[in-house]
């Protein structure tokens, strides 16, 4: 979506992330998505009188791990409490980083070469689940509210971008980015529809050049797609207001995913004051040097490494080969590639099976060995196989698995041997002599004619690279 | 009643047992508690148990510290299944699903819980005037206040029902109490003694201790409840220190300073008794200075901004939803508002309120901002005078035991209790009282000893001292 022109769009993110721990943020209670309501819960996590948090080394850990892959400077930091009433935040207040986060002024590099600034990323507890039944189906105004504690105490990470994000394919790049090096470093599974990555958007429009804009916060939103659309729409109802001789009032505003539009929860007026002051039940958090290196040392290579590592093996790729390259990071494919690479295979050819025929099954992955991706895109390549036979293959594999050359048979892909098709080659130039004689003086258009011809005699199951070969042979 | 030390010897001899030492003190609380008030609960039952089992463990051969010793507990510790109201009507149907590392670790040790004491409200208070559920009475003349907000503990002890008890101090509520009551009480220092299952006041000040008739008791309750807890991230890292191997220890050598900022503006009986100890300690061998320590007067001040603005936050959570009180209430936010104005004592409002206003955007740097730079300089200035001497001496309050409702229109009157306590606690150092002397009508005197953080061996040997010098050897 463009703009009307001279404006421009300002937004920063705000990614929270559920990490994937054991246990919870402050207690030894299960970390885990789906259980029966409140089965995970103890006198901590409840926020019962007495009860005392204890820090979670893992939630540190993994806290470290997004801060390195974030090129943030990790430092001694505090817990604070956040204090508000609500009936899904069992002691009425949260604890979270606040002046003094684990993780600080960082920056994230996008696969459109942009880069964009974090200014942190700190450490906090995630709320219980409330569910309002009847009436309104909100808060205020529902016949009756539930609420499971399952999730309150769940370690969250929230990674605060600086306001240099400029479009919404931008900030959906980046999100997306994000949500890779939360996967890649086992921080979090990244799954924005069971809630275990939730974003804030801060928007503000200006004219080029002119400062920065009042902000609106869009609240919650849950997937990659709501990202796009509610900025977009966030962004044009301002220029809007701003085009009628209005202004932008600060707020946090909810995003309706049916309608497709924001509209006001709250003003900057009606905010909480959270009154926000040391958590006095915590100690500083100070990782020690040894500490930090050991996770350093332990990060696997992020997105934006293996995505050049790729495009290295590719040489110099078109600009569709560098999304292909990006489909296969993003759904964790490397190896496949990798393989085909490693048995000398070409690189373009793996890349384009992995983006598209593997992606395409993308949840039956684990039933596709890599031996089995490797030996599909070499049969290809020798001209075993045709394209579409090894698309079948892949198809086959990813389906009910087994092994290629044998699924290949069954499917009677039976490549012929290059004598048959070198007779069937023949058979062609002789029936065809004109043709022929135009394709020998060079009319290299004429090499579809013959594919074509040899493809009705086989029933499409000659390999068009192999026909070529013949006929070069022949010239 | 006999001490605690005595009664575990004759049961570990197998010369009396658990369940005859439980008798014992129930038959006291039976006769004693109506007119007290030191107990809102007797757990019968569960200290049946307990005993049945303590005896069962020695007859297996153990030997437990506290083996048959009846222990009172402050009703803002949590025991399982036992009510556990901190004297509050928010809290007065709940019942814990678990117990605190130090109810823990005294059953452990072989004591007998028997029920849980009167307090003022969660601990707010320093007479149990703001109990909900009625005040104590001082044991030693029932007209007067036992001290608070650990008075339902003190006046277990005092009163003879148990030998020894278990309170809070945030900022004088067990030492206040013990002096009030003739007992010697232990304010450890900061991190020593587990937090978890003690119901916060103030978190950065909350500590538990004992109350004992004798310095040896209190020593061998701090040594069976201290020592680190994992559940604690507050707690410190050492296991419990050797106290009571320490207690005869004696101060020969040691450099004590009377401070003038403990003990000016005492009743003069107070300050008399303060320089008789004094005279004690340096007969004993000790070396007295005498030091002033201006930022002390600060104390007050900034304790009734941080305590305060603690407890708005920690008390946020009784709000009806998951337990305690329920008020209805058309929405959630009237039903929060008409559970907390029901479940909360004027008191407990006052400092929620004055709490949530220090906080508040606008005035968060003027008041708790700048009680936390008061108390930055109070540890400073404790540190220096440390230095300069191994404990420090004056009053533990600046009156005897006071009249019931002498101070319950004047919440400043009330608040001045404890302002030669709440030092220690905002340092997050050591501190004993020990009874020394007596005033009007023959109430006791406590004086007070001083130390830095880990200092509570010497500070005891210090107690022990004072203690033969009045005469209890």
């Amino acid at each position: 979506m463009t703009l009307p022109s001279g404006w421009e769009m300002v937004v920063g993110l705000e990614i929270h992330t559920e990490l994937k721990t054991a246990t919870k943020m402050f207690c030894g209670c299960a970390n885990s998505f789906g259980s029966e309501p409140n089965t995970n819960i103890c006198p901590v996590c409840l926020g019962l009188p007495g009860s005392l948090p204890v820090l979670n080394k893992m939630a540190v850990e993994l806290a470290m791990a997004i801060g390195v892959a974030l090129h943030c400077t990790i430092a001694p930091s505090t817990f604070h409490r956040k204090n508000y009433f609500y009936p899904d935040m069992p002691k009425d207040f949260q604890i979270s980083q606040y002046d003094l986060p684990i993780n600080s002024r960082g920056y994230l590099d996008l696969p459109d070469g942009s880069q964009i600034s974090v200014e942190r990323a700190h450490l906090e507890e995630d709320t219980g689940k409330s569910t309002h039944l009847g009436g309104s189906g909100r808060i205020h105004g529902a016949d009756r509210s539930v609420v499971d504690y399952n999730r309150s105490g769940v370690p969250l990470v929230e990674i605060v971008s600086g306001p240099d994000i400029r479009s919404s394919t931008q900030a959906r790049a980046y999100a997306s980015e994000v949500r890779g090096i939360l996967i890649a470093t086992g921080a979090s599974d990244g799954r924005m529809e069971e809630g275990s990555m939730r974003i804030d958007a801060n928007v503000s429009v200006r004219k080029s050049g002119q400062p920065f804009g009042t902000r609106c916060e869009i609240k919650n939103l849950n997937s990659l797609r709501s990202l796009q659309r509610a900025i977009d729409y966030e962004a044009l109802r301002q220029i809007d207001v701003l085009e009628d001789g209005g202004s932008i009032r600060q707020e946090t505003r909810h995003w309706d995913e049916n309608q497709g539009e924001t509209s006001t929860m709250r003003t900057k007026e009606e905010a909480e004051d959270y009154r926000y002051f040391r958590e006095p039940d915590l100690v500083e958090l100070s990782p020690d040097q040894a500490w930090q290196d050991r996770v350093r040392a332990a990060l696997p290579p992020m997105p934006a490494a293996r995505r050049a590592r790729l495009e290295l093996l590719l040489g110099e790729p078109t600009e569709a080969q560098r999304d292909a390259v990006g489909t296969v990071v993003e759904l964790e494919l490397d190896q496949f590639v990798i393989a085909a690479a490693e048995s000398n295979l070409d690189v373009s050819l793996a890349v384009a099976r992995a983006a598209n025929e593997i992606a395409a099954a993308i949840n039956n992955v684990g039933r596709l060995s890599v031996e089995s991706f490797v030996a599909t895109v070499s049969m290809e390549q020798s001209g075993k196989l045709s394209a579409t036979q090894a698309k079948k293959v892949l198809g086959e594999l990813l389906e009910n698995g087994g092994d290629p050359v044998a699924i290949a048979k069954s499917m009677g892909f039976e490549q012929m041997g290059a004598q048959a098709l070198g007779e069937l080659v023949a058979q062609c130039i002789a029936e065809n002599p004109s043709e022929w004689q135009r394709y020998r003086d060079g009319d290299e258009k004429l090499s579809q004619f013959f594919i074509g011809l040899v493809m009705k005699l086989t029933k499409g199951q000659a390999n068009g690279k192999a026909v070529i070969a013949e006929l070069q042979q022949r010239k | 009643m006999k001490h605690a030390i005595d009664i575990a010897a004759v049961v570990n001899a197998k010369e009396s047992s658990a369940v005859a030492e439980l008798a014992t003190s129930m038959a006291a609380i039976a006769q004693k508690n109506e007119a007290i008030h030191a107990f809102l609960y007797v757990d019968t039952d569960g200290a049946n148990a307990f005993a049945a089992a303590v005896d069962q463990r020695v007859a297996q051969g153990e030997k437990l510290p506290l083996a048959g010793v009846p222990v009172a507990i402050k009703d803002n510790l949590c025991q399982t299944g036992v009510p556990t109201t901190c004297s509050s009507k928010i809290l007065a149907d709940w019942r814990p699903p678990y117990t605190a590392t130090v109810v823990e670790r005294l059953i452990a040790a072989g004591a007998v819980p028997v029920g849980k004491t009167n307090l003022d409200e969660f601990a707010m208070g320093s007479s149990t005037e703001t109990s909900a559920f009625g005040p104590t009475k001082n044991p030693l003349d029932l007209s007067r206040v036992p001290g608070g907000s650990s008075g339902g503990s003190a006046a277990a002890v005092a009163g003879d029902m148990t030998p020894i008890s278990l309170g809070s101090d945030t900022g004088g509520s067990i030492r206040q109490p013990a002096a009030l009551c003739g007992l010697v009480g232990i304010k450890p220092t900061y991190g020593l003694v587990s937090r978890y299952g003690l119901i916060a006041f103030a978190s950065s000040l909350d500590q538990v201790g004992p109350f004992a008739k004798t310095v040896t008791d209190a020593a061998l309750v701090l040594e069976v409840i201290a020592g680190h807890d994992p559940m604690d991230s507050t707690s410190l890292p050492e296991p419990a220190p050797s106290l009571v191997a320490h207690v005869n220890d004696g101060v020969a050598g040691k450099r004590i300073a009377l401070v003038k900022e403990l003990y000016e503006g005492a009743d003069e009986e107070v300050v008399a008794a303060v320089k008789k100890a004094v005279a004690a300690l340096e007969s004993a061998g000790a070396t007295i200075i005498e030091l002033s320590i201006p930022e002390l007067r600060l104390g007050l001040s900034a304790y009734y901004l941080i305590a305060p603005a603690e407890a708005s936050s920690n008390l946020a959570r009784y709000d009806g939803v998951r337990f305690g009180l329920r008020e209805q209430g058309a929405d959630v936010s009237e039903m929060y508002e008409a559970t907390r104005t029901a479940g909360f004592g004027a008191e407990v409002k006052r400092r929620i309120m004055l709490g949530t206003y220090a906080l508040s955007a606008g005035y968060f740097d003027a008041y708790y901002g700048q009680a936390l730079k008061v108390r930055t300089q109070m540890i400073k200035a404790f540190a220096k005078a440390y230095e300069q001497a191994d404990m420090l001496i004056g009053a533990t309050t600046p009156t005897v035991a006071f009249e019931f409702g002498s101070k319950t229109s004047n919440p400043m009157a009330m608040y001045l209790s404890d302002v030669f306590t709440i030092p220690t606690n905002l340092a997050g150092d050591a501190a004993v009282s020990v009874p020394f002397g007596t005033g009007e009508n023959n109430l006791p005197i406590g004086v007070q000893l001083l130390g830095p953080g880990r200092s509570e061996a010497t500070l005891l040997a210090g107690a022990r001292v004072l203690e033969i010098a009045d005469g209890r050897p």
